[in-house]
């Protein structure tokens, strides 16, 4: 499709008096309201329903998915979306029930909500869950929140100031500290990937708050020494924390709980299948050890004494609510669904064959790419075009926008940073030994050409509806929105 | 189980990656390794857990089998059918945030509309992408606003949603914000009587109004309290729990609201027992380097045609890490893309109708109830879609809702645990989807329930 | 690369001009380079104190970002206000049109920690190794 004549905007097609009618006659509004309170205008397009069919079908067939290839993009876990969850979730028991139902008139949902937190609790090896944190971010900041609320109680609220996170973690780490009053300390990794535990020691102190850490980390090692990393900062008074972005790969082998864990976030966009809907909404429930259990963020859901089902609100030491309502619902609906239609012994196998695609992708591409980390990895890996673009001048984004033409989203690049032409590569469970072929062919073609003829992949992508985009020029000259012209 | 996996292929890569088993390739150390099988149910096939899900589904009789009159945050509207039809189609559905915006184009493009959106509907310069929720919205919007002002307190109507108050604080908490409240004057909207005094030592770095507020009322500021934000440099903060609102009301520009933040779950986005719902923020260009989240901007491509990517991104927390705008990642992208969709079908004849049709329900809504011995109205100012009424001195809210309850009805949304003075109030609901006959019916039940409870109290 | 004659450099390749008690402070056609293309300088408020060294605002470049520090105490007393306009001036021109703020300089004696064109000149030659 190159060159594909650009799609108008919704703005710049249709005309007044088109738009499809699906309302009785309105009333004129200032039959209610004084004009005071009344808009002037209301200056927006009214297309045809064909067309807004047309439009946003066209902009559907310009967007690559799950459903249209595959999408190797590391630490984002995109498998399969099954259409069961969909069906689930869209049931009108679910879909249009208010929030403010009398909680014996929404049994269903709020024992939805409890069967999700106890299976979660379950496999992740922790005392309870809050589903209410929107997004994995969301969830990091409620549990430092709670780590914040649980030292102030100790009485160690000012003294416990820093954060500790290994420069491999994800960029929400910090950012979420900052967003709780807390100092950023990064900690180097070793040569063998993993948290330095030397380091980490001389970083520990009086003031250490929370060490995030991810396991496996985003370079897909499993970070072997964690019993050593938690009873450390445990000792220094700290709390441990887990970025459940990498959760695909622990499932039935191994439980954050278990390794001293005592915070947790996961992503049920990643781990869970449930759709990334174009970059959301996903949902970030947060777990924690037995001593924050009161300081979860309300509400939680609970089976009573007499086997009804409420959310808990009446919680004293909670940090508090951290959105609208109590949790993206339609996504527990997902994530039950997707629990029990697999089952305990599913969800071990998903882990294990999720370790087996990503091995088999790395083992494969060690022939043509450099593999920093030569030994066995988790559900993801990372490879590097260093010496690629030391001989050739073809960089990682090359190799990325050269995939775009053969038909595959691109792996995550330039993350982690500690990886110089860093490419990161997580294919997932649901993909089969024959996808991962011809993506290893594809890789391996492109690192021939690249050497034979490095302009042809500098020049990639040609077979996209555009080529590389003026990124300096967006930024510089911010163009965020339609304007009507005068 | 989704994998394609056979036990030949799992043989052939085990072999390929030299690993004897799957146990093996995945093996940890012992002392962190799970020696017991999960304890989760075992798998079902999928023709029976479609049925134990949908028995789950069949419980929440309240969505199902009862006339609602609830709102508060999270409303109930007709949404035309092929707005889901588009927005369910799988490379949307199954798409993740465009960073590779060569093979994005559409959903860029679809995120710009929306942003339009709601850049036309706020009169504010620009939008992004979305934010989790109404509530999530306001404390990305006054954190904005703090780091604008370098100030650290804000000062909030009390009449903006509970909920959304509460979000405000857990956020407020972690930066060490101080968060006050204005309080309701008599007729529902915020007392800004005490305006002046309280932003006279430009203490506040903002102060946010909701409109239409909890209470449903319109409750906009006036001229004297826009030149008071100018003069003492506080940032006017509009709250918008309900989107359909902007259809009708004065946008947030135009009473001269810096920042918009809010909800627009009525945009199309299902009742969903809370969510997932989409907040938006929109702001004045000055503030461009402050909003969180993602942006999406139009630029040429290397063949020179226009295209979409994502921009700004230097703001955001995967480059900025502990010194970005926010750590905001996921957004609400195929929420938004609902809203998108939904909007662009009905046009400004369908959001204007829509609007007419909220009005005129909830001025029905409270002709008919208030003609209920007993019953009046809380508050006198103009309401949008919902309001405040007051039970019979006779009764409680919580007998009379239970009373409806037994006929089917879900009266309202008792407001006493939020505002003590309020104790005998209920917040109803009625939009373009609460027809007459419903509104007519339940007048009649609260005449009903008012006879048995005199009939009650003379026996 | 010789550096222009006349300026003094910090460790984190900021330069400074000292005219009387008036520094005006920009970064180096080195740390331009090296950034790529610039989109946004945000640059301290004017009347802000600023304490040597210390970090005072952020330059972006598409894809990164890195710590404005200061080279030498004093009070803010201009910004470059055509940056907001036009960012690409750091790229185009970073010794001239493209400085970034002007400093009334407390301690002029501070200048003793800063370095000369030959040696600012010695340490980018070692950061390229």
């Amino acid at each position: 499709m190159p060159n594909a004549a650009p799609i108008p905007l919704v703005f710049e097609t249709g005309k007044r008096g088109r738009a499809t009618v699906y309302f009785g006659d309105g009333h004129a509004l200032d039959e209610f309201l004084p004009k005071s309170a009344l808009r002037e205008s209301l200056p927006l397009p009214e297309n045809s329903e064909l067309d807004v069919v047309r439009h946003f079908t066209r902009l559907a067939q310009r967007t690559f998915s799950i459903d249209t290839g595959f999408y190797p993009l590391g630490s984002c876990t995109m498998k399969y979306n099954p259409r069961i969850n969909e069906a689930m979730a869209a049931q009108p028991g679910f879909r249009d029930l208010h929030p403010f139902a009398p909680t014996d008139l929404a049994q269903g949902a709020i024992a939805t909500m409890y069967e999700l937190e106890r299976a979660l609790s379950a496999v992740f090896g922790m005392a309870q869950f809050s589903l209410n944190p929107a997004a994995g971010a969301h969830g990091e900041l409620a549990a430092l929140l709670i780590a914040k609320a649980y030292f102030r109680k100790k009485g160690e609220g000012a003294q416990r100031s820093t954060v500790i996170v290994p420069d491999t973690a994800h960029g929400t780490n910090p950012a979420s500290a900052a967003m709780v009053g807390y100092k950023v300390v990064s900690l180097k990794s070793d040569a063998r990937g993993r948290v330095d535990v030397a380091e980490l020691k001389t970083a520990l102190g009086s003031d250490t708050a929370v060490c995030m850490m991810t396991n496996p980390n985003t370079l897909g090692l499993f970070e072997d020494h964690i019993l050593e990393i938690t009873e450390a900062v445990h000792a220094a008074g700290g709390l441990m924390y887990y970025d459940g972005a990498n959760a695909n790969a622990l499932m039935g082998n191994s439980r954050p709980g278990d390794m001293g864990f005592d915070l947790m976030h996961l992503n049920l966009h990643k781990t869970f299948s449930i759709p990334h809907g174009g970059g959301g909404a996903g949902a970030g429930p947060i777990g924690v050890a037995e001593r924050f259990v009161d300081f979860l963020p309300t509400p939680v859901a609970v089976r009573d004494r007499d086997g009804k089902f409420s959310l808990d609100f009446e919680r004293p030491e909670s940090i508090g609510p951290m959105r609208s309502f109590w949790s993206n619902f339609a996504h527990v609906v997902r994530a039950l669904t997707y629990i029990y239609a697999n089952g305990g012994e599913g969800l071990t196998k998903i882990s294990q064959l999720a370790v087996l695609n990503a091995n088999y992708i790395r083992v494969a591409v060690k022939e043509f790419l450099e593999t920093p980390y030569d030994e066995p990895c988790r559900h993801e890996f990372v490879a590097s075009a260093q010496a690629l673009k030391r001989e050739t001048g073809v960089r990682a984004l090359d190799i990325a926008k050269a995939l775009l033409d053969r038909g595959y989203h691109a792996p995550t690049i330039y993350f982690p940073l500690v990886v110089p032409e860093c490419i990161m590569i997580e294919p997932t469970e649901t993909e089969s030994k024959e996808t991962l072929d011809g993506f290893i062919n594809a890789l391996r073609e492109i690192m021939a050409t690249a050497k034979s003829d490095p302009q042809k992949i500098k020049d990639a992508p040609v077979n996209t509806v555009v080529g590389r985009i003026d990124e300096t020029r967006a930024a510089r000259q911010p163009d965020l929105r339609w304007q009507p012209s005068l | 189980m989704y994998s394609p996996h056979t036990e030949g292929d799992i043989k052939a890569m085990l072999a390929a990656v030299g690993a004897p088993s799957l146990e093996e390739l995945i093996r940890v150390p012992d002392a962190v390794a799970l020696k017991v099988p999960l304890d989760v149910p075992p798998a079902l096939p999928e023709a029976d857990l479609a049925r134990k899900i949908a028995e789950y589904a069949a419980r929440n009789t309240a969505a199902t089998e009862y006339t609602s009159f609830l709102g508060a945050g999270a409303y109930r509207h007709y949404c035309p059918p092929v707005v889901m039809a588009l927005a369910m189609r799988g490379e949307f559905l199954t798409a993740y945030t465009p960073y590779q915006a060569e093979v994005s184009q559409g959903y860029l493009q679809a995120i710009y509309e929306w942003q339009t959106y709601m850049c036309l509907l706020t009169g504010l310069d620009l939008a992004n992408a979305s934010v989790y929720d109404g509530a999530t919205a306001l404390a990305e919007g006054a954190i904005m606003a703090v780091n604008a002002t370098g100030r650290s307190a804000l000062l909030v109507s009390s009449a903006i949603h509970p909920n959304y108050r509460d979000v405000l604080r857990t956020y407020a908490r972690g930066l060490d914000l101080d968060v006050d409240e204005l309080p309701v004057a008599p007729d529902g909207t915020t007392d800004l009587s005490t305006l002046e005094a309280r932003l006279a030592d430009k203490r506040y770095a903002a102060v946010a109004l909701q409109s239409p507020n909890f209470f449903g009322c319109v409750d906009t500021p006036h001229a004297r309290e826009q030149e008071m934000f100018a003069s003492t440099g506080t940032i006017p903060i509009a709250v918008v729990a309900e989107a359909l609102s902007l259809a009708a009301l004065v946008p947030p520009a135009a009473w001269g609201a810096q920042i918009a933040v809010g909800e627009a779950q009525s945009f199309g986005n299902p009742l969903n027992f809370g969510g997932p719902y989409v907040g938006f923020i929109a702001c004045t260009k000055e503030h461009i380097r402050r909003i969180p989240g993602r942006l999406v901007g139009r630029s040429v491509d290397n063949r020179g045609n226009p295209a979409y990517v994502l921009t700004l991104q230097a703001r955001e927390q995967h480059i900025r890490r502990e010194k970005a705008t926010s750590n905001i990642c996921t957004n609400q992208a195929h929420c938004a893309l609902v809203a998108t969709i939904y909007l662009a079908a009905l046009g400004e004849t369908g959001l204007r109708r829509a609007a007419g049709l909220n009005l005129r329900q909830v001025n029905r809504l409270a002709e008919r109830v208030c003609a209920v011995p007993g019953f009046s109205r809380a508050f006198a100012a103009p309401v949008f879609n919902e309001l405040v009424v007051r039970v019979p001195s006779s009764t409680t809210t919580e007998r009379v809702l239970a009373a409806l309850r037994e006929r089917k009805i879900l009266g309202g949304l008792e407001l006493a645990g939020w505002y003590p003075n309020l104790s005998d109030c209920l917040l109803m609901t009625a939009t373009e989807t609460t027809t007459d006959g419903q509104i007519d019916a339940f007048a009649a039940a609260l005449g009903e329930i008012v006879r048995e409870t005199k009939a009650a109290a003379r026996a | 690369m010789a550096q222009p004659e006349g300026l003094l450099f910090s460790k984190e390749h900021e330069w400074l001009k000292i005219d009387g008690d008036v520094g005006t402070v920009g970064i180096t056609d080195y740390a331009q380079n090296s950034l790529g293309d610039i989109v946004y300088v945000e640059l301290p408020r004017v009347g802000h104190e600023i304490k040597q060294f210390g970090s005072i605002g952020v330059v972006e470049s598409v894809k990164a970002v890195s710590d404005l520090f200061t080279p030498i105490s004093g009070e803010v007393i201009e910004v470059n206000s055509g940056l907001e306009a036009d960012p690409a001036l750091v790229n185009r021109d970073a010794f001239g049109a493209g400085w970034l703020y002007k400093v009334r300089i407390k301690g002029l004696n501070e200048k003793s920690a800063l370095l000369s064109p030959s040696d600012y000149d010695a340490l980018i030659a070692e950061a390229a190794h």
